[in-house]
């Protein structure tokens, strides 16, 4: 068994309303420093190991999971030991 | 002439379609459950708004996925006229029928109200029956009507005249302050604002209705006169 880490981000350049909205907040906050703020989404895959396990994954996030027009996505796999 | 309005679970303006094209447009049409429609017997696809699985992932993603989308893309293909309204338009983006993609409103606020639209280009089978520049009025109803494309493709929508309607007031931030595209063929429209909504002026507003018009002027001049 695997446990695959997908991490969804917006791609640079792609305006991110929420994070400035979440931005304005941590300031509101009196955290003054804080600059930026992009928000993205995690996901966690439990899937059986396959000879081909990275090809496929790759495969769901450009079909899916991620939207390739206005996300990067990255990974890891790791191994689940049951 | 024949609609099929594709009902997904979560759809809610299906009804909506179903009557502007039946009671205001005076042409057959069916509401039609995703998992079970055939297509081919249809002259005209329309993909209504609502939230189909709840927005899930990202608005139009799993709907994307479900297996009706290749019956869509083949007609597509066989240029019947394919209309997505709303999370109709965001099902066409996501399953790559239209170019780009959507992102929450700029303001990150869920609007309804009447927005001002130019008719940016007059000669699609969508729109044949508005003035080239001329200012219409629809309802928006979305929290992702953000549109998005690259620098690019939005170069290419215009050179290609892809570009049917454009806010004159940009509500949610679009990119080229789009409301609604083409495909290069011209015969896939997908748009933020709800014609379907606008059908009566009972009840205030027609300037919908004109669009579903241009859709049965452009089959009739096909189909009718050379029958």
């Amino acid at each position: 068994m695997r446990k695959v880490k997908v991490y969804i981000t917006l791609k640079e350049g792609v305006l991110d309303p929420q994070g400035k909205a979440v931005k304005n907040s941590l300031n509101t906050l009196d955290y003054a420093n804080v600059n930026e703020v992009r928000v993205g989404k995690y996901m966690e895959v439990m899937m059986e190991d396959a000879e081909n396990l990275e090809a496929q994954v790759e495969e769901m996030c450009e079909k899916l999971l991620a939207n390739p027009v206005i996300e990067d996505y990255s990974y890891q796999i790791e191994e689940v030991i049951a | 002439m024949k609609f099929a309005v594709v009902v997904f679970p979560g759809s809610n303006c299906d009804r909506d379609m179903y009557h502007a094209v039946k009671d205001s447009l005076n042409e057959e049409v069916d509401l039609v459950w995703y998992q079970d429609a055939d297509l081919s017997e249809y002259d005209v696809i329309l993909l209504p708004g609502g939230f189909s699985y709840g927005d899930y992932l990202r608005s139009g993603a799993i709907a994307s996925t479900s297996n009706i989308v290749q019956q869509i893309k083949e007609a597509a293909a066989q240029k019947k006229p394919v209309l997505g309204v709303c999370n109709g338009f965001q099902v066409l983006l996501e399953s790559g029928l239209l170019p780009g993609a959507m992102l929450p409103n700029r303001d990150l606020k869920f609007m309804c109200h009447h927005e001002e639209l130019r008719v940016e280009n007059a000669e699609t089978m969508f729109s044949s029956e508005y003035q080239k520049g001329g200012l219409i009025h629809l309802p928006i109803a979305h929290g992702e009507g953000n549109y998005y494309c690259d620098d690019a493709t939005y170069q290419q929508l215009k050179d290609n005249e892809q570009i049917v309607f454009t806010y004159t007031n940009n509500p949610n931030g679009s990119t080229g302050d789009i409301a609604g595209i083409v495909n290069e063929t011209g015969n896939v429209l997908g748009m933020m604002p709800h014609p379907e909504r606008a059908v009566e002026s009972l009840l205030g507003n027609a300037d919908g209705l004109r669009l579903f018009q241009s859709i049965l002027m452009y089959w009739r001049n096909n189909h009718v006169i050379h029958a």
